[in-house]
């Protein structure tokens, strides 16, 4: 299997899928340009569901999931949120935002904040919390992520691996309900990889609904319920992760999986 | 021989070797490195001796005390030496102008409240209540500098308090309705209300200083009114017209596009012109607008369009994963721009935004072409007095000299904020 393996215990209780539907796309279809870069995705995430999307690059996988919270406009198509439909209206637009939180690859912190600043700002200017309850609820989110010393320095002093888990932190401090993450992983280095998919994995424990673009395969067995492989802007394959890997179907699925587990 | 090493113990950190550090080696490093950087060091040494020698004793025999240039050239008896006389003779013009030399506490007063009102916006040790004393600023200084009624600039200031009050009365309607109908609440109040209001509190309550015309303004008290009014009014101009040079609304990029190549492609004294002699024609006929409002209002838009473009380069060395975590945790525009990248935008920007101003400050001598008596006019003043005629070092190296001090003291601000705001740990 991969290189990383998880090693811990994972605890199923609380990871439970649950008949309400999260995100609804339906026939969504986007173009940069002239380059077909999704064509008519179809897809049903149960609140609960842990997804994790994987792919070659250019495939589409990263701009599927920035569609998700609106980085990205779809040009055709239907995309529901938590029963929000987004559309140009700005006002929908906000209220999915602030309900599903992301984590990027080159962790985006505000580098002119302090990590809790960093964390209090949306709460703060977004849900409008009164600043001192937003200090704590960061707290308990830095707590969480295990760096609640860290909490005065700013992202410039912290490693790759912190950085992540602050920009995790930032996002729980909006209490989303659904949690994306776009290659959280691929900025850092081997040895801070493990801090932060602990950090993923410890989420998925608490019942979170995620969905993760990622090419670490030991966490797509380890956590996820599914596993969506894509290819030319396309869902190619889609399975639950012990079938995806022993008996991938397509020969496109076959051949990318020898490529990034067969070294 | 052994290819295979392990190390057994790690080495403990060691103190520099005595000879690599202090004076003598800097003094080794930088100057007498080599025979060609000995030798280049000597000759330098002796170019700055050559030079103060020759420059120092038009200082140091400097005459103080002489009512005119004819006494001072008799105290040297053929000596060089600089006639700072004029200085002493004329400081009060070259600070003030011709303002009535009776009144010069009302300048002094107001220069005294601009540190006060500056103070909490430059640092931010300053308690944040101050801010408050900084709005309203302006409206005092006005009313100290010019004089009339003190009512004028209450209601002009009452002005703002009518925008807000539309403003927050139609928030809940609509974002763009509010912001319009603030404003114009705001222009219909000072357009149709203010004057009157003002004339009915001064019949209730007189209250009012001797008024000073503007033609009466000059030398730095001119240079600073219209350099700091210049200095507040262009960054935020300046953030707008860059933010509207990036915005999708094709209408807004265009105008904002338009007005900066427009203004950056004009000279200042051609747009210092047209305030002075073209507006006139534009405006009805029986309007007075004052002419030092006029060279504001020039000055500013002329520094905000360069000062647009210095901080369109901060905007562009924002990464774009900044827009996108502000956007991804729920933050709407003008939220995500005031708190997240205006912040760092202008962090980025603060050298070239100095540079603006520094080059506004400067630029006010240029007013001397349209009959404003900056410094520099003065001096000419000065000289058509036939006690002081034929002088023009002596003047010419005060005026540079308190220049030097204002702009220095900028860049060296600057210098302490970037310093201060530098939390990247690159």
């Amino acid at each position: 299997m991969s290189e990383l393996v998880i090693d811990k215990d994972i605890d199923r209780s609380k990871m439970k899928i649950s008949n309400e539907v999260a995100i609804h796309i339906g026939k969504m279809n986007k173009w940069y340009g002239q380059f077909h870069v999704l064509r008519d995705i179809d897809m049903t995430v149960h609140r609960g569901e842990r997804i994790v999307v994987c792919g070659p690059s250019g495939s589409g996988k990263s701009t599927l999931i920035r569609c998700i919270n609106r980085l990205e406009e779809h040009q055709q198509g239907q995309i529901i949120v938590d029963g929000t439909e987004l559309t140009s209206d700005l006002k929908n637009i906000d209220k999915v935002r602030s309900e599903v939180g992301m984590v990027f690859q080159h962790f985006n912190l505000f580098p002119h904040l302090t990590i809790l600043e960093n964390c209090t700002l949306a709460p703060i200017w977004v849900r409008k919390v009164p600043k001192k309850e937003a200090e704590e609820i960061a707290m308990h989110f830095l707590q969480k992520v295990k760096i609640p010393e860290q909490a005065l320095k700013y992202p410039g002093q912290l490693s790759g691996g912190q950085q992540q888990r602050v920009a995790i932190a930032r996002s729980l401090c909006m209490k989303p309900r659904i949690m994306l993450f776009d290659e959280p992983t691929s900025a850092l280095d081997p040895e801070m990889i493990k801090e932060v998919l602990d950090t993923m994995i410890q989420l998925a424990e608490e019942g979170m609904t995620m969905i993760c673009v990622t090419h670490e395969m030991g966490f797509a067995q380890a956590v996820a319920n599914r596993v969506i492989f894509m290819d030319q802007g396309q869902i190619v394959e889609q399975n639950e992760p012990r079938e995806f890997f022993r008996n991938p179907q397509s020969d496109r699925t076959k051949l990318f999986l020898s490529q990034i587990l067969g070294h | 021989m052994t290819l295979t090493f392990t190390r057994k113990e790690m080495l403990p950190p060691q103190a520099p070797p005595v000879s690599q550090i202090g004076v003598v080696r800097w003094m080794r490093e930088n100057l007498f490195s080599g025979p060609l950087n000995s030798i280049l060091t000597i000759v330098s040494i002796l170019v700055v001796w050559w030079i103060i020698s020759h420059i120092g004793p038009w200082f140091t025999n400097a005459v103080w005390y002489a009512g005119s240039l004819a006494e001072c050239r008799q105290i040297l008896d053929g000596a060089t030496g600089a006639c700072f006389g004029v200085i002493r003779d004329r400081w009060s013009q070259l600070l003030y102008g011709f303002y009535p030399s009776n009144l010069f506490w009302r300048p002094n007063l107001a220069m005294v409240l601009m540190v006060v009102a500056l103070a909490p916006i430059l640092f931010s040790a300053v308690p944040r209540k101050l801010l408050w004393f900084s709005a309203v600023y302006p409206a005092i200084a006005f009313w100290l500098l010019w004089g009339g009624s003190f009512w004028v600039p209450v209601a002009v200031l009452a002005g703002f308090g009518a925008g807000y009050g539309a403003f927050r009365i139609l928030a809940p309607l609509s974002s763009l309705l509010s912001m319009l109908a603030g404003v114009a609440a705001a222009v219909i109040w000072w357009v149709f209300l203010a004057l009157p209001l003002a004339g009915v509190l001064q019949s209730v309550a007189p209250l009012a200083l001797q008024q000073v015309a503007s033609r009466d303004f000059g030398g730095f008290m001119l240079s600073i009114i219209i350099g700091v009014t210049g200095i507040a009014l262009s960054l935020p101009l300046g953030i707008m017209l860059a933010l509207g040079r990036k915005s999708d609304m094709p209408l807004i990029k265009v105008v904002c596009v338009g007005f900066i190549e427009f203004i950056r492609g004009v000279p200042l004294i051609t747009l210092l012109f047209t305030a002075s002699l073209l507006l006139n024609y534009f405006l009805p006929p029986g309007t007075n607008f004052d002419i030092i409002l006029r060279v504001i209002i020039m000055v500013t838009l002329f520094a905000a369009a360069y000062m647009a473009e210095v901080i369109r380069g901060g905007l562009a060395a924002l990464p774009r994963g900044q827009y996108e975590a502000a956007d991804a945790l729920g933050l709407d525009y003008w939220k995500a721009q005031r708190l997240i990248i205006m912040p760092q935008a202008l962090k980025i920007s603060i050298p070239g935004i100095v540079n603006t101003f520094i080059g506004l400050f400067k630029d006010t001598t240029l007013v001397v072409f349209i009959g404003l008596l900056d410094p520099i006019g003065l001096s000419n003043a000065i000289r058509a007095d036939t006690n002081w005629n034929g002088i023009y070092w002596e003047l010419f190296v005060f005026i540079g000299l308190c220049f030097f001090i204002f702009c220095f003291g900028m860049s060296r601000y600057s210098m302490y904020l970037e310093r201060k705001l530098k939390t990247d740990h690159r």
